[in-house]
Order: C-alpha cells, then sequence, then structure tokens
C-alpha cells in the first residue's frame, strides 16, 4: 500500500540525492536554530526572573541541559544508524553515524563545563563524583572511543564498520553504567548533591528552556548535513556527480584554477 | 559436525594457544612482575602508615590487576593475526564463537590466573586484612575474565587498525567502569564489615552474561575488521 | 517587574564570571563544530580539481591511454 515509502527512502540514501536534500535543507535547520536560539536566549536571560534559591546563575541552566539532553540524543542517533549501517550496510548511514559522533561529543563537552561553571558558585567546588557528572563523563569516552576507532583505520568504510559496532557496544552499556554509578554513590555517601534545586520549574523557565531545547536540535540537523556533505564528498570523489560540483564550483573562476594548480603542486610534493 | 570433533576442536586451540604461551614464559611473567612494582611503588608515594594503605589496599590491588591486563591485551590476537592462524580459524567449519572463546580462555589463564595468584601476596604488602581477603579473591576470580572477555571484543575491533595501544585502553575505560565499581565495592563493603554478597553477585550475573555473548561479539568484531 | 538596564543584565546578578563564560564556550565550541565541515570541503574539492586537471593534462600528452 505504502509503497512510495520505502521507494523514497531507497532514492533519499542514494549519495547525490542527498547531497541534494541537505543542501537544500540545512540552511533552514540552521536558520529556524538560530530563530529558536534567539527567542530562547531572550527568554532565558531576560524575561526569565532570578531564581529564589540560585540567583542569576541558574541561567546556565537554559544551555547545560539541552546540551545534556543532545548528548543523549545524539548517541542514540549514532546507535541507530550504527545498527542499520552494520545490517542493511547502507553508505549513508555509516557517514550519519560516524559524523554524529563528534557532535555529539562537543555537546558532551559543553556540559561538563558549564556544569562545572555552574557547579562551583553553587557547590563550592568544580567537579564532584556525582552520579550523572560521572555518567556524563564516561560518555565523553565513549564519544571519544568511536571517534579514535574510525580514524585509526586506514580504509575509511571499514574503520566506520567497527566503530558502529563500538557505538552498539556502547549504548548496552550506557545504562550499566548508570545504574552501577548510582549503586557506587550510596555505597559512598557524602558527595550526594541535587543537580536541580526545586524540582518545580515555574513556566517562565521553562518555555525558554524547552525552546532552546528545539534550537539544539534543529542545530544538530544543520551541522549533521554539512558534516555528512563534505564526507559523502570524498568518500565518493570519483564518481561524476561530484566532479561535476567541483568544477561547477572551481573551473568558473581564474583564481579557481589557480588553486587548483597550486594544490596540484602540493599535492605532487 | 559431531560433537567428538567439536570438542577435540576446542581442546586443539587450547592445547595450542598454551603450548605458545608456555614456549614464551618470559611473557608470562611481565604482567606479574609489574602488578609487583606499581603495588611497590604506592606506599612510596602515600607514605608508609598502615591505616591509609589498608584503606586503599583493594582498590590500589585491583586497578593494578586492571592495567596489567591492559598491557597484555593487546597481544591477544596479534601474533595469530600476524602469521594468518587467525583467518584460518576464521574458515575453519567451526563455530568462529566457540574458538575464540577458547583463545579468551587460554589468554586468561597465561595472563589473568599468574595476577589473581599473587594479588594476595600484594594485598598482604598493603597491609590488607585477613579477613577481607577471599572476598578479593572471589572479586578478581569474577572480574578478570569480565575484563578478558570485554577486551577480546575491543580487541577484535581494533584488529585491522594501525595503532590500538593508547586507544584500546580509551575504549576499555567505559566498559570496565562498572567492573571496577562492583568489584572494589565488594572488598570495600567487606572491609566495613557490610554484607559484600551482592556486588559479587552482579559481578557473577555480568560474567554470565558476558560467556554468552562477548564471544559472539567478538567473532562478530572480528570478521568486521578483517574484512577487506 | 525592574526595567532592564545593560549593567544590571551583564552582572548577573554578580554571577556573571561564571554565567557568561558558559554561554562563550558554547557558542564558540558550536560555531567551530558547525565552520569545520566546510574548511574540510574545500580542500576536499582543491584537491580533486588538482587531480582532474593532471588527468586532463596526461590525457592530452598521450590521448591513446585512458
Amino acid at each position: 500500500m505504502a509503497n512510495w515509502i520505502p521507494l523514497w527512502v531507497h532514492k533519499l540514501s542514494s549519495p547525490p540525492n542527498f547531497y541534494r536534500f541537505a543542501g537544500v535543507l540545512r540552511p533552514w535547520a540552521l536558520g529556524l536554530a538560530l530563530v529558536l536560539g534567539a527567542i530562547a536566549l531572550y527568554g532565558g536571560l531576560v524575561l526569565a526572573p532570578a531564581d529564589y534559591q540560585q540567583g542569576d546563575a541558574y541561567r546556565i541552566i537554559f544551555i547545560h541541559v539541552p546540551s545534556a539532553w543532545m548528548s543523549l540524543f545524539i548517541y542514540g542517533v549514532m546507535a541507530v544508524a550504527a545498527f542499520i549501517s552494520l545490517v542493511w550496510r547502507i553508505k549513508l548511514a555509516e557517514v550519519v553515524a560516524m559524523e554524529s559522533a563528534p557532535i555529539g561529543a562537543a555537546f558532551t563537552f559543553i556540559t561538563l563545563v558549564t556544569g562545572s561553571l555552574w557547579g562551583k558558585p553553587m557547590w563550592g567546588t568544580w567537579w564532584t563524583w556525582d552520579a550523572r557528572l560521572t555518567s556524563e563523563l564516561v560518555l565523553l569516552f565513549l564519544y571519544l572511543g568511536v571517534i579514535g576507532l574510525y580514524h585509526s583505520f586506514e580504509d575509511r568504510r571499514q574503520g566506520a564498520r567497527a566503530a558502529a559496532f563500538l557505538a552498539i557496544i556502547g549504548i548496552i552499556n550506557v545504562p550499566i553504567v548508570h545504574f552501577s554509578v548510582n549503586w557506587w554513590n550510596t555505597l559512598h555517601q557524602g558527595s550526594t548533591v541535587r543537580i536541580l534545586g526545586p524540582s518545580k520549574m515555574s513556566s517562565d523557565m521553562l518555555w525558554p528552556l524547552l525552546t532552546m531545547m528545539f534550537a539544539t536540535k534543529f542545530y544538530y540537523i544543520a551541522s549533521l548535513f554539512g558534516r555528512v556533505r563534505t564526507d559523502l564528498l570524498s568518500l565518493e570523489s570519483g564518481k561524476d556527480w561530484v566532479r561535476q560540483i567541483a568544477e561547477a564550483q572551481g573551473g568558473a573562476s581564474a583564481a579557481g584554477a589557480g588553486r587548483a594548480r597550486a594544490a596540484e603542486k602540493e599535492s605532487q610534493r | 559436525m559431531s560433537h567428538a570433533t567439536l570438542a577435540s576442536a576446542c581442546a586443539a586451540v587450547l592445547r595450542r594457544d598454551l603450548t605458545l604461551a608456555w614456549r614464551r614464559r618470559g611473557d608470562i611473567t611481565m604482567p606479574v612482575l609489574y602488578a609487583l612494582i606499581v603495588v611497590t611503588l604506592f606506599p612510596f608515594a602515600l607514605g608508609p602508615e598502615d591505616a591509609l594503605l589498608q584503606r586503599i589496599a583493594g582498590g590500589v590491588v585491583l586497578l593494578t590487576m586492571l592495567l596489567a591486563m591492559l598491557l597484555a591485551l593487546d597481544a591477544m590476537f596479534r601474533s595469530d593475526i600476524e602469521d594468518g592462524s587467525l583467518e584460518q580459524l576464521m574458515l575453519s567449519p567451526q563455530p568462529l564463537a566457540l574458538m575464540l572463546g577458547m583463545k579468551i580462555l587460554a589468554h586468561w589463564i597465561t595472563t589473568a590466573l599468574p595476577l589473581i595468584v599473587v594479588a594476595p601476596l600484594l594485598a598482604g604488602m598493603l597491609h590488607l586484612p585477613a579477613p577481607v581477603m577471599p572476598v578479593l579473591v572471589y572479586a578478581l576470580l569474577l572480574a578478570t575474565p569480565l575484563l578478558s572477555l570485554l577486551g577480546a571484543v575491543l580487541v577484535a575491533l581494533t584488529a585491522g587498525s594501525r595503532r590500538s595501544g593508547m586507544l584500546l585502553a580509551l575504549m576499555l575505560l567505559p566498559l570496565c567502569v562498572p567492573v571496577v565499581i562492583f568489584a572494589a565495592g565488594a572488598v570495600a563493603a567487606a572491609q566495613q564489615g557490610l554484607p559484600w554478597l551482592a556486588p559479587i553477585a552482579w559481578l557473577g550475573a555480568a560474567l554470565v552474561m558476558a560467556l554468552v555473548l562477548a564471544p559472539l561479539a567478538c567473532a562478530a568484531a572480528l570478521r568486521i575488521a578483517l574484512d577487506s | 517587574m525592574t526595567p532592564f538596564s545593560w549593567d544590571h543584565f551583564i552582572a548577573m546578578g554578580g554571577y556573571a564570571a561564571y554565567v557568561w563564560p558558559s554561554f562563550a564556550l558554547f557558542f564558540i565550541v558550536l560555531i567551530a563544530d558547525y565552520l569545520s565541515p566546510g574548511f574540510r570541503r574545500r580542500r576536499q574539492l582543491r584537491e580533486l580539481r588538482g587531480r582532474m586537471a593532471r588527468q586532463a593534462a596526461r590525457q592530452q600528452r598521450n590521448p591513446s591511454v585512458p
């Protein structure tokens, strides 16, 4: 009945089609991310009142929590794409999985540093071995492992498949780590700090937070599409459609030709 | 494929690996020597007070075992990849997962078992109380095969890559966090006089799961990494 | 509600030293992440054009070899 859906997916997953599709969608995603981000920042930094316990320091929440959500969300996307790439061997899924990893690592890094900047005035320390912080740190190592494994292979597609396997092992591992760290925390009491003081949030704090969450989602789409487009170009560099793009972008101007000659010399060396 | 041939194939792989390890007995002693050196250095760095050493003894011994195993892990499949015997194994009619399980067992016998044997000695050097000693050994008996199994999967993944030493440590860290937590937790609980059976039981459950899944994952990883 | 003042806004209730670096880091990391594939892409296309130019030149010299 719905025969056109698999057909559409199949067509879209061919590299030249996806390259064009991503190129059209990318500016829109970035635009939405910027508009939503601006609204959220205005709401969070200007409109929302100061917290009665934490003063203005709590405003870090508007980037810290969306980043933390994204760090987990992107890991999920990466694992799903990794699974698809291993089962159906779709080149596009490999590229999506591998190019998600640096974005996820960036968000994890932001989460850790902003959390630390928030913790210093609130708890009086940059770092505490809290269950959530520790899990987030382990998540960063998972991301770095995937990126490292991907780049350690001579053959990129083989590296992508090995790293995809690691990503799947990782997603089984994440809940185990979280559980064990929680257990460990109850064993060693003393450093139990509640991250979010009041669990009930007033609505003028909540809507900027949710808006920021959507902004980071759209940002992820924009960044991912840019990365995937670049990766597709290098993976398919022998194909005609890539050659046409190269000619269209460089052949028109004399400066382009000059650069091409310089690059040629460079690569001959 | 009858049962006899499968069992004999397993035995053959195990015997071959153990014989190879025995021919190079020097390599077996290296992790033990390494663990001894690391544990000896701790009192020099932290001071020789009994109370302090007692408190950290369990954790130090566990981490030393972990690091010593990490050092040996890198070599698990290397010589087999270099001389092509691993590819022979992949082409053989016996299930690859089972054969790899035997290789992992051989690796555990040659690296982890000597470490477990000297563990009470190392813990004694740090004044770990004698009643805690059996708990430490139980924890090690469950944690080291778990680390061998998890490590084998990662080693298989890096089999086709250029460099692996540091990368292996980076990849193993998230996987070994729960193992370290529960193994050290059991020792710490025993030291405080608390019930220590729960963490040991968790380790056992994880080991059973890893025994089933890790050889399969290892075989899949090896097929990915060596498929070219 | 108090009227908006820039000084008050910048001061962040005394937490400026923690709030602004967080936001700065957020934007710096994301901008760097967003721009990095652009540079990579330009380099790749440049190298590809170089390769194509070399190929064309070789073909001009001896057209019999593909």
